[in-house]
């Protein structure tokens, strides 16, 4: 397995450096909670600590519940916590497999059957998935599914409408 | 059980370093025994004084057996090889004729409970392994260091019975390592020492460093004596031996930037007087590597090994060894028995990997690249470092500024790579894009 680790730290989240230094530069009072998260079977961290950045220096809340989470840790911590949002990453090649089954469990539970959830990273082992994919992970129940290659700016600007128009 | 005619790993890497050899190992693992046979043999004959390898598939690491015999079942190909779903004569059909003393073969596995592997690796006639209860439990778990640690425990006192067949077996500690990148090497030091501490404990009598590459070649120098020093005060009683492990992180991208970075690996081992590299190879930065790209890296680094001839002086001092001293003395305090030690440490953030966020990590340490691309502290937490980190207080690293970092040295080198072409291009075939000047870099990084 270390040599996946290896291999795939290579692209750290399917986001490029230069949507990266736009993060920097969109400053916004946000106060989102937000759950941070990866899957039960992926052990990669990097992702989740640069998203935590990313959403911390939106002005968000970040809880991350980091490497390797059962769906049932998550299920649950997500539901202790009721969050605004839940972003599941993966970048080990399994996140479509992982998520579809995951996603499933998160609407199951009362408590989370409208919070929004989407998912991101290199979801599937040979490169972005094809549009049929991510239909089909937004039919399992995501609201929005950013893969490999597709920058930060789409993640930012779902958080932007997503924090307009949370009414606090 | 027998063990035919399986040297002692400790000794091969003793009789090569003495002989003037560093050793070259890939990390290499299939499922398929026959492919796995046809690796070891290609390691063996490569033009360079190898060790073999068979790293292990990551349903075998999470301990998750029953999915590896599915997938052996179903003929469903893993990212290596299932030691403990394979039956064990077939194990010991891969390595029969293949391991001997002449060629020593280390299961590399990534477990933070390993007990189960390291009986199937015994059962095949195999005796040497590494990891290590933080180094393979902190940054890819969640299992508790609790858990880990004694786990590693009987790992061990398993692996040390070994002994009585009259083979010396061998552990090395992945301490070296934390996290692939942006760790500073003080901490990388102290914790591969502190793991071999704990191997001996359980009786393990024969082990290896690790120090990973990091940033700075003048860094990584001193980090390493400073790591010889430490073991020969520390461990005086054992056989050990450094390894060096060519960078972790994000791998350049260009075939020659990756050429580079292995070779810099190469020559750090010879000028530090590291016994063994792990290679990396061209295609390390998008997808795992074939044999023969292995070998190839096998090669490249022995014939960059074999063209250094520079041991390296004195180095400045910035306080590695000092450092790395502090946490040990703290770690050792604590308890005359490392396990419990290693754990209270890490609950009082004595020990603290920056941006690990396992739950038992307590998460205050916090690390950035310098201008010079020399990793510094700019947060120590708890740890007992105070004396010699001095102030710190860089600020905390942006999102843009963490990517930059971690992206630096593929930056670096793919940029090296590029400026080569560049200057080689005859005049009129320049590329179309000019390589960034260092200064730009040095900005970017810097950030």
């Amino acid at each position: 397995m270390v040599c996946i680790r290896a291999t795939e730290a290579s692209t750290l989240l399917g986001m490029d450096h230069a949507a990266a230094v736009a993060a920097d530069r969109a400053v916004s009072a946000g106060d989102l909670s937000v759950v941070v998260t990866s899957v039960s079977s992926d052990s990669h961290t990097w992702n989740l600590v640069v998203l935590q950045l990313v959403l911390e220096e939106l002005g968000h809340r970040v809880h991350n519940l980091g490497a390797c989470v059962p769906d049932e840790l998550m299920v649950s911590e997500c539901a202790r916590l009721r969050p605004d949002l839940i972003v599941i990453s993966s970048v080990n090649g399994h996140g479509r497999h992982d998520g579809l089954r995951l996603i499933g469990k998160v609407r199951g539970h009362p408590e989370l059957a409208l919070t929004p959830v989407v998912i991101g990273g290199k979801l599937g082992i040979a490169g972005p998935g094809s549009d049929r994919s991510r239909a089909q992970l937004r039919s399992a129940g995501f609201d929005a599914v950013f893969e490999d290659g597709s920058g930060l700016t789409a993640f930012q600007s779902f958080v932007g409408q997503l924090t307009a128009s949370v009414v606090r | 059980m027998s063990h035919p005619t399986t040297g002692s790993f400790g000794d091969f890497v003793t009789r090569a370093q003495r002989a003037g050899r560093l050793v070259v190992q890939p990390r290499m693992g299939v499922s398929d025994p026959g492919a796995m046979r046809s690796g070891l043999l290609a390691t063996r004959d490569a033009a360079a004084t190898t060790v073999g390898t068979i790293t292990l598939d990551s349903y075998t690491r999470m301990g998750d057996n029953v999915n590896a015999h599915a997938a052996l079942a179903a003929g469903v190909e893993l990212n290596g090889f299932p030691i403990v779903a394979h039956d064990v004569a077939i194990t010991r059909a891969v390595l029969d004729g293949v391991v001997g003393a002449d060629f020593p073969v280390q299961i590399r596995h990534g477990s933070p409970l390993p007990e189960t592997i390291v009986g199937a690796l015994i059962k095949a006639g195999l005796h040497a392994t590494e990891g290590g209860p933080v180094s393979y439990c902190l940054p890819y778990s969640r299992v508790p260091l609790v858990d880990s640690i004694p786990n590693w425990a009987r790992s061990c006192d398993l692996l040390a019975e070994v002994r009585e067949t009259g083979v010396e077996p061998h552990v090395e500690s992945f301490g070296g390592c934390m996290m692939g990148q942006l760790c500073p090497p003080g901490l990388l030091v102290a914790l591969s020492v502190l793991e071999c501490m704990f191997f001996r404990q359980h009786g393990i009598r024969s082990v290896s460093l690790s120090y990973a590459q990091q940033t700075n070649p003048d860094q990584d120098t001193e980090a390493v004596q400073a790591l010889r020093q430490l073991a020969a005060h520390w461990l005086p009683d054992l056989d050990w031996h450094i390894v060096i492990y060519t960078y972790m992180g994000v791998y350049p991208r260009t075939p020659n930037g990756a050429t580079l970075l292995l070779e810099e690996a190469a020559r750090l081992a010879v000028r530090t007087g590291a016994a063994r590299l792990i290679v990396k190879t061209v295609a390390e930065g998008y997808r795992i590597p074939t044999f023969a790209e292995n070998i190839d890296a096998l090669e490249t680094a022995a014939a960059a090994a074999e063209r250094c001839t520079t041991i390296a002086g004195e180095v400045a001092d910035t306080g590695i060894h000092a450092e790395a001293t502090a946490l040990i003395e703290a770690v050792l305090d604590l308890s005359p028995d490392l396990g419990t030690a290693l754990a209270i440490a890490f609950r009082r953030g004595y020990l603290d990997v920056p941006y690990c966020l396992h739950p038992d990590n307590a998460s205050r340490a916090r690390s950035y690249l310098d201008s010079a691309g020399r990793l510094q502290w700019s947060s120590i937490g708890s740890m007992p470092i105070r004396d010699v980190v001095g102030h710190t207080g860089s600020g905390q690293l942006t999102a843009a500024g963490l990517l930059a970092s971690l992206s630096y040295v593929e930056r670096t080198f793919d940029n090296a790579s590029l400026e080569q072409e560049y200057r080689a291009a005859p005049a009129g075939e320049v590329p179309a894009t000019p390589p960034p000047r260092s200064d730009e870099l040095t900005k970017e990084q810097s950030r």
